[in-house]
């Protein structure tokens, strides 16, 4: 306890003198750094500040050391994560590869793996895709048809992923594909690592109802592959892609929580946007909306605690199975909920008649959409619940 | 905070569990309501309880008590809502004790406390008098007498109040109708001369009672804590009320819940087990969510009443808010998705689902709190 405490007045002291005033304000989407070859620092500051905290291998926290993470316990991890926020301190660098790919690796690679790809997420050098889904294959991703032939030295890739979040900007893309096109379907897949500078492989962008162009449709045509970037044995990954999905659902979950973006929240929205009688909410059906949104964003926030504290005493629980669920949900109501405190103010999709934030509110309500299907659907996510949790019988 | 039970409460908890499914499950109340028990639990039962430390789980030692705190006496109230098991655990071991801690004087924690611990006193806390939680809407005055007071108007839900010894009296002694200033706690003697009592018989088969007041001549020094200020210890005392509640109402919850997960890997409909339908699944999966939610938020107001009393009032409202929803869906759930067995007194279900409904409007409804809280948000 002592030692966490003095931990936490080290880490303190560090971020005081070495986070600059710049990075502490709050950040829009275009001030974001996501790393890679394409990647560029929105400023100098931002440049400064993200090669700070890579030297800490504090890019990756809890990474181990030997890769270049900060070794950090996750008791220390959460102090870092909480004196961070404190001084509103900036993510030096985000990214699927932090998220996702690396913990998969650390548990799923080789040696070499290790050395070659942790390392070049922790010092930002690459930027990652997700190629999990196909047109054909969504929730049911275990009936995925991308396919890779073992050709001897390589395998050779041929088939198409879809909605590739920001295919068009990353360096390397992870994929599921069929290595055994006649075993059972979760049994002929594999955990491929693709260089998306290989030829043969290109993207083509999606725009979505958000206006923005997220994703992609990565194709894939006779692409060479090199048998080392196979992650875990042949055939078996789709154990790696299950545990792969364990860190985006808990990431997902944690999204609303954890918002990299100064976003408006509605008790802020009601006071700028509704009228108060007698110190209430004159709507009293919005404010009976908020009240019912604010007690369960706690409820959430107290959940996330418990996961947490549980996970460091060793107690299992289901918590951590209803979070992906409960977390998008409730970031889907709040969504609503800004809109309809906003009235027609919350309606503007561009121009200078309404604020920046205004806008943005209408924009991130509809990526709100989408967080409920990405990462495995509500639906899905109950499905796992009645067959894991409740052990209820399948049909 | 601890969001994360200790071995020590794990243990507690246990012995609860054992305990309760030895000596009190949920056939002892089936036969308490079909024998028309005069009391509404049994004596013997609660002499047990209070050996084994229940009934002192959240006194300071110096009084008897177990000073295991408040997450102790959730782990046993969650345990006693599993099987149903009526007891003055509520009423008197947690509202009747808070108020007396919080606002007694030395001399009254001395002569009341260690006889609350031993389980020889039993308390009840005489407050609503409409059929909706108002707390601070009190019109039963107490008007000084010399040295005494005289207590004038009837009370209604009075939980334990027909077989407690000595009740706790809100009463008015000034400031208007609806002020939380000019209340004070008074205690009286149940077979005190003017105090009339009827028991009523509710839908959860427990205990509660109608009493009214008829010029009943009470010492003042029954005043617990201040005069005109019995708010202060009202409104604490009522949070610690609502969060032991949330406790018993999880375990209420949880017992329907588990039932009916067993049943739908029992029953067969369309040649297969009715679990298997994704309709149900997901009903029931929704509600898992709900209950770990549920989990936290009751963890967390249990360890505010200890760490934080401060932040009480909103955890408070939020614990009874959210176990309130809890138990009125799980409750309902479970009886549809029993089909017409659901329906029936034979199935125990029905207990589960009446006691729901009566906890909910104990110390406040959702709507209640919920208003509660947002006020104490500043909307
Ligand atoms: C913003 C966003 C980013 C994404 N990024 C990536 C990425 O980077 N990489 C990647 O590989 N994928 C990505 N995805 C894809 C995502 O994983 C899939 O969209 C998701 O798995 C659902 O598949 P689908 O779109 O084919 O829908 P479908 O599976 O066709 O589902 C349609 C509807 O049917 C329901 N349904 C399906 N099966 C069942 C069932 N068994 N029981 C009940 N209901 C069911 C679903 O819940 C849904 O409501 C992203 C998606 C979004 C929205």
């Amino acid at each position: 306890m002592e030692d966490l405490e003095n931990f936490r007045l080290e880490v303190r002291e560090w971020l005081q003198a070495n986070c600059p005033e710049s990075q502490r304000q709050p950040m829009k989407r275009e001030d974001q750094y996501w790393g890679g070859r394409r990647g560029k620092f929105p400023s100098e500051d931002a440049k400064l500040w993200f090669e700070r905290m890579r030297d800490k291998g504090w890019t990756t926290p809890e990474w181990p050391k030997q890769y270049g993470g900060g070794g950090l316990s996750p008791q220390q991890g959460r102090i870092l994560k909480e004196e961070m926020q404190r001084i509103n301190a900036r993510t030096p660098v985000y990214g699927i590869g932090i998220w996702m790919l690396g913990p998969a690796v650390l548990e799923y690679g080789n040696e070499e793996q290790k050395q070659k790809h942790i390392r070049a997420i922790v010092n930002g050098e690459t930027r990652w895709a997700q190629g999990y889904s196909e047109p054909g294959a969504g929730s049911d991703l275990a009936s995925l048809q991308c396919r890779a032939e073992d050709k001897g030295d390589h395998f050779l890739v041929n088939g198409s992923k879809i909605w590739t979040t920001a295919a068009d900007k990353c360096d390397w893309i992870f994929c599921l594909v069929r290595t055994d096109p006649n075993a059972k379907k979760q049994e002929g897949i594999s955990f491929l690592l693709i260089d998306m500078d290989e030829p043969g492989v290109s993207t083509s962008p999606i725009p979505l109802i958000s206006g923005e162009s997220e994703f992609c449709q990565t194709f894939f045509d006779n692409v060479k592959v090199p048998k080392e970037n196979l992650v875990g044995e042949l055939n078996k990954g789709w154990s790696v892609a299950k545990a792969l999905l364990v860190h985006e659902r808990k990431l997902m979950a944690e999204m609303g929580s954890d918002s990299p973006r100064k976003v408006l929240v509605p008790n802020a929205a009601a006071r700028e946007y509704l009228e108060f009688e007698n110190g209430k909410i004159a709507d009293a059906r919005l404010r009976s909306d908020l009240v019912d949104y604010d007690m369960q964003m706690q409820a959430v926030a107290l959940t996330h605690f418990r996961t947490f504290e549980e996970k460091a005493a060793g107690v299992r629980s289901a918590a951590g199975m209803v979070m992906k669920y409960v977390g998008t949900e409730a970031e889907k109501t709040k969504s609503e909920l800004l809109l309809a405190i906003m009235g027609s103010r919350g309606l503007g999709w561009e121009g200078d008649e309404f604020t920046a934030q205004e806008i943005d509110t209408a924009r991130l309500w509809a990526m709100s959409k989408a967080m409920t299907i990405a990462g495995g659907s509500s639906e899905i996510q109950l499905n796992l619940i009645a067959k894991n949790v409740l052990e209820l019988p399948q049909s | 905070m601890a969001l994360v039970l200790t071995e020590e409460q794990r243990l507690l908890q246990d012995t609860a569990k054992d305990f309760l499914a030895n000596n009190a499950p949920v056939a002892a109340l089936r036969k308490l309501r079909d024998e028309k028990d005069p009391l509404g639990y049994s004596p013997d039962l609660w002499q047990q309880m209070a050996e084994m430390g229940w009934a002192s789980i959240i006194l300071p030692e110096a009084y008897g008590g177990l000073e295991f705190g408040f997450l102790g006496l959730g782990v046993v109230l969650e345990e006693s809502g599993r099987t149903l098991a009526a007891s003055p655990l509520f009423a008197s071991a947690v509202v009747g004790a808070s108020a007396i801690l919080l606002g007694g004087s030395e001399e009254q924690k001395q002569a009341l406390l260690p006889a609350i611990a031993g389980g020889e006193l039993t308390l009840a806390l005489a407050l609503e008098e409409s059929n909706h939680h108002r707390p601070t809407q009190i019109s039963t005055t107490a008007t000084a007498q010399g040295d005494s007071f005289v207590l004038n108007g009837s009370k209604c839900f009075v939980l334990d109040g027909h077989s407690a010894e000595q009740l706790i009296v809100v009463a008015r002694t000034s400031g208007g109708d609806r002020d939380s200033s000019g209340l004070t706690l008074l205690l009286v003697e149940r077979d005190t001369a003017g105090v009339s009592c009827q028991r009523t018989i509710l839908m959860d088969s427990r205990n509660a009672a109608d009493i009214t007041f008829d010029n009943v001549t009470v010492p003042a020094a029954n005043v617990i804590g201040q005069v005109d200020r019995g708010w202060e210890v009202l409104e604490p005392v009522l949070d610690r009320g609502r969060v032991a509640i949330a406790a018993e109402m999880m375990g209420v919850a949880l017992e329907a819940f588990e039932r009916t997960t067993a049943y739908l890997k029992e029953r067969e409909q369309f040649g297969q087990l009715i679990g298997s339908f994704q309709a149900l699944q997901h009903r029931q999966a929704h509600i898992q969510s709900e209950v770990e939610l549920c989990r936290s938020v009751l963890l967390q107001a249990l360890s505010t009443v200890d760490d934080a009393p401060q932040e009480l009032p909103l955890l408070a409202s939020l614990a009874k808010a959210k176990l309130n929803e809890l138990a009125k869906r799980v409750t309902n759930e479970a009886v549809q998705m029993h089909g017409g067995i659901g329906v029936t007194d034979e199935l125990d279900i029905g207990f589960f689902l009446k006691r729901a409904r009566v906890a909910m409007q104990v110390f406040g409804d959702t709507g209640y709190h919920k208003d509660r809280y947002a006020t104490l948000c500043g909307y």
